[in-house]
């Protein structure tokens, strides 16, 4: 039971980083804009499509990884310049359903290129188990964790440290004072985007040895990945890190000691709690301000 | 009176600041109608008006957040009309915008950090400059690690201005600096207003407490239904009896 337990834990937390990483992709652009963006699961889509193909084309993986995300990055730049800068002026909402088109066209272009076949990715370290107690963990798992806790750190000093980082934050606290202090808020979308895509195809291709991936990979991934960033508190980076662990253990848990036909059904119930009791999510702004 | 610093520092002449029929509102609705003023270097010149008077257009205006639908803008000689914000923030006008909008969850140094986003290669100006402010508004030095969004209404005023000054205006625009302070307040705010102005700092303010606007300004105008309605220095503005019984109120 208790090393049942154990690998269960393990499971969580591997495939929690991935939603963590697709979190945080949600905070940046929410940090930057308020705008919810509803095609950051086909980031990771395509991330794991891209160096899937690349390698297939007779890259080496390191190098299929690194063009996959460069490839995605600008993806999301251009999404940025042609579908969300020419609405700059629209409402918030207005911009969550040009992201919603935008998703579905970038499934559209991805199932037109590679069909509908569930590809995959080999590990990245050979897949030889490693036992620690009675419980097993994949080399993949620790890429996972290694990668995700990175990105993490680098995220928090970012934003904690540097005074682009402040500005970005700047522009969603107040699109108009940004400006007035000098800051281009356009470039802070794109910085936004960008940074966005590239946490997206990361996670995409992380996690492509371990589950398949198809053109509608993302739709659940992106899911998953908003229910991340909600739990912890929308525009809160580490807690929608905290909101993605949260999320893959209790998945995994529930998986393996109810069923695993529930798994998605428990992630989303686990949300709708957390919403009720806790609208704000687990780390959101208790805001403090007065007027 | 004043010299024109503009004069050494690129060999133009003229006022800092000129607008020439500027015309500038919301889809069919004018806010602004034809505005022409100007502000040499060195000068304190308030626009005073009422409510609606597009005393706010006019500076979102000046500052690039607003488009114009007409007329011109030039600063130290360029045409900045169409420019976007950051440009204009760039060559030296800074604005302390209505109601503050400070940056709420951030610090007050962070605040003032980012008021230098376009000075921040340089940053021996922005240590000195910091120190200035927090010598000009002791309170803030005392909070510089508090969130800026549990600052009083007061103390979000001196920093919108602080956070103004690290951008190193050449040019800075108020809008409504005495809006919801207590009249002590307001006598603080106008004071630092006037210092800054004594030290070099050319000072456009908007306001609807026209008393206490006139009495620092050098020069003023007053803003009716979007149009410039009369000019003159401050003294003459302030005998001027219709101008006291509308503005005024004795």
């Amino acid at each position: 039971m208790l090393d049942q337990l154990f690998q269960f834990l393990v499971t969580g937390i591997t495939v929690g980083s991935i939603y963590a990483l697709v979190g945080l992709g949600f905070a940046l652009i929410y940090n930057a804009s308020d705008v919810v963006n509803f095609a950051q699961g086909e980031f990771v889509m395509l991330g794991a499509m891209t160096a899937i193909a690349l390698l297939a084309a007779g890259l080496p993986l390191p190098l299929a990884a690194i063009v996959a995300t460069t490839i995605v990055v600008i993806v999301g730049l251009l999404l940025e310049r042609f579908a969300i800068e020419p609405a700059l002026g629209a409402s918030v909402v207005a911009t969550i359903i040009i992201t919603i088109g935008a998703a579905i066209f970038l499934r559209g272009i991805a199932m037109l290129l590679w069909g509908k076949d569930f590809r995959s990715l080999p590990p990245f370290s050979g897949d030889t188990p490693i036992r620690i107690g009675s419980a097993t963990l994949l080399p993949q798992s620790l890429w996972v964790l290694g990668v995700t806790v990175a990105l993490v750190v680098l995220v928090r000093l970012f934003f904690d440290r540097t005074l682009v980082g402040k500005a970005l934050l700047a522009c969603s606290f107040n699109r108009a004072a940004a400006k007035l202090v000098g800051i281009n808020v356009r470039v802070m979308l794109r910085l936004a985007y960008g940074l966005s895509a590239g946490f997206g195809a990361l996670a995409g291709i992380l996690v492509a040895p371990i589950t398949f991936s198809s053109y509608e990979a993302g739709v659940m991934l992106g899911l998953k990945g908003f229910s991340a960033a909600i739990v912890g508190g929308i525009g809160n980076p580490m807690g929608a890190v905290t909101g993605g662990l949260l999320l893959g253990v209790l998945e995994s848990l529930g998986a393996g000691f109810i069923s695993s036909g529930y798994k998605d059904a428990i992630a989303f119930l686990f949300v709708l709690m957390v919403l009720f009791f806790e609208p704000t999510g687990l780390f959101g702004h208790k805001t403090a301000e007065r007027v | 009176m004043p010299s024109d610093r503009s004069f050494f520092h690129n060999g133009f002449v003229g006022p800092l600041l000129e607008v020439v029929g500027l015309s500038s509102g919301y889809g069919p609705v004018r806010a602004v109608h034809q505005a022409d003023l100007h502000v040499r270097a060195g000068e304190l010149v308030a626009i005073v008006g009422g409510n609606g008077a597009g005393k706010t257009t006019l500076l979102h205006t000046l500052s690039g957040l607003h488009p114009a639908s007409g007329g011109c803008v030039r600063f130290a000689g360029q045409d900045i009309t169409r420019w976007p914000p950051h440009r204009i923030v760039a060559a030296g006008i800074c604005q302390v915008p209505e109601g503050r909008l400070v940056f709420a969850p951030l610090s007050v140094e962070d605040n003032l950090r980012l008021g230098a986003f376009r000075q921040r290669r340089d940053q021996d100006w922005i240590r000195q400059e910091m120190e200035r402010v927090y010598a000009l508004f002791p309170i803030l030095a005392e909070r510089r690690q508090q969130l800026a969004g549990t600052l009083s209404g007061g103390q979000q005023q001196m920093l919108a201005i602080g956070r103004a000054m690290l951008g190193r205006p050449r040019l800075l625009l108020l809008d409504e600096p005495s809006m919801g302070l207590a009249p002590l307040l307001v006598e603080e705010i106008f004071r630092v207003i006037v210092e800054l102005n004594s030290r070099g700092v050319t000072v456009l303010l908007v306001e609807q407490n026209a008393r206490a606007a006139l009495a620092i300004a050098g020069r003023g105008y007053i803003l009716e239904t979007g149009r410039i309605a009369k000019t003159a220095s401050a003294t003459e503005l302030l005998a001027d009896d219709a101008i006291r019984r509308a503005y005024l109120g004795y």
